[in-house]
């Protein structure tokens, strides 16, 4: 029994093993579903970040469970609370140790814009020193808000072109350039856990 | 006079007159006898806890510091408090880690938040803030903000200090007014940059 397929897909070459597609969407696709967080912890948002971690929620469903204690490992660090001046050149140290490429979440208000502790002794908002790509508010966000970030990060990391850029002569804007703005989440407004699981 | 104040009242005159106001027991120490008064009350009056020891900034008035030293006695189970009044002009007191070990860390707080330096104390530098900030934020005259100042060399890649916006007041945020992500502060602070940069240009 034959059939005749007419649409853009060579049957003889592609049936099998091959599949073709942009080589950066490949790549983004692997990156995507493979985030290893970089948990720096500052402040209760941490809790919420362990309930994202465990089973309930579980990030392993993002490919994102791999916490990595250690930055060179890690691809994504989130930013789960608090960070005061004493702690910030820590926070920037493992940022610069760690391997492109790279994201980070401003996970909270704390992270975002210094939330409530607006005071002498606390880095109002992190992206003072990091560049942040996805911030999320919420005091602290539920652990949905913090899927719903990732996920956005996922969305931002598929539309990547790090290959054309390789391939760019000038390398205008670097090697792993951002291909949009920071993207924020309203962690108040997450989508609750359905079937009433809180 | 009940048990639990005994041994409080039975203090030699040398301490002072405790004083005592809704229950609580408070004596006034002249700041050179605060060492020997702190031995003298755990060793004969058996108050063998430090709960902790607080400064004071009572801007404005002469002597403008003071240090508070909360004493609690796991026998008698009463506490005491211990007032040393500390002049602007000579702002050092006797450490008191000799009679109590965790005076150390204490201390160490008043130092880092008031700059009052305790004499003879093991290790006396800033707990909180880092080596190198130049000021004593808890003093009335220093702003909740904060001042401009050079991170610590370790952490200069992490920007420096900027004073935190305040908008006319500790925390102003208005409930109701639109989202989390419209009512936060910061967003009146960056739209307050947008319009002095465009009446600047």
């Amino acid at each position: 029994m034959t059939q005749q397929i007419t649409v853009g897909f060579d049957q003889k070459i592609e049936s099998r093993d091959l599949i073709v597609t942009r080589l950066d969407a490949a790549v983004d696709w692997c990156r995507k579903n493979s985030v290893w967080p970089m948990p720096m912890g500052l402040a209760c948002c941490a809790i919420e970040l362990m309930a994202v971690g465990a089973s309930r929620f579980d990030i392993a469903r993002f490919g994102a469970e791999v916490m990595r204690f250690s930055p060179r490992q890690s691809d994504l660090m989130i930013v789960a609370g608090t960070c005061v001046y004493k702690m910030a050149g820590v926070v920037k140290r493992v940022w610069d140790q760690m391997a492109e490429p790279k994201w980070c979440i401003a996970m909270g208000a704390c992270a975002s814009t210094g939330g409530m502790y607006r005071s002498y002794a606390v880095v109002q908002g992190v992206d003072r020193f990091l560049p942040v790509d996805v911030y999320i508010s919420g005091c602290p966000p539920r652990p949905e808000a913090l899927l719903e970030g990732l996920m956005a990060l996922q969305r931002k990391i598929q539309q990547e072109t790090t290959v054309k850029n390789m391939k760019r002569s000038d390398q205008r804007g670097g090697l792993y350039d951002r291909p949009q703005g920071p993207i924020i989440v309203r962690g108040e407004y997450a989508p609750k856990m359905v079937n009433g699981d809180r | 006079m009940t048990n639990h104040q005994s041994p409080v009242t039975n203090l030699p005159g040398r301490l002072g007159e405790p004083v005592e106001f809704r229950g609580e027991v408070t004596v006034t120490v002249a700041r050179d006898k605060i060492l020997e008064a702190c031995r003298y009350l755990k060793g004969q009056c058996g108050f063998d806890m430090l709960t902790d020891i607080a400064g004071v900034d009572n801007y404005g008035d002469d002597p403008r510091y003071a240090v508070v030293y909360h004493v609690y006695s796991l026998t008698h189970r009463c506490m005491v408090r211990l007032k040393v009044a500390v002049p602007e002009d000579d702002m050092l007191v006797d450490s008191v880690v000799p009679v109590w070990r965790t005076a150390d860390w204490h201390e160490r707080e008043v130092f880092d938040m008031f700059g009052i330096r305790f004499r003879n104390h093991p290790n006396l530098k800033r707990i909180l803030m880092w080596d190198g900030y130049p000021y004593h934020p808890l003093r009335k005259d220093f702003p909740l903000a904060g001042r401009e100042t050079e991170l610590p060399e370790t952490a200069v890649n992490a920007g420096k200090v900027e004073p935190a916006p305040m908008l006319g007041g500790p925390f102003v945020t208005t409930p109701g007014a639109g989202t989390a992500v419209r009512r936060e502060p910061r967003q009146a602070d960056t739209a307050a940059e947008r319009t002095e940069k465009k009446g600047a240009s």
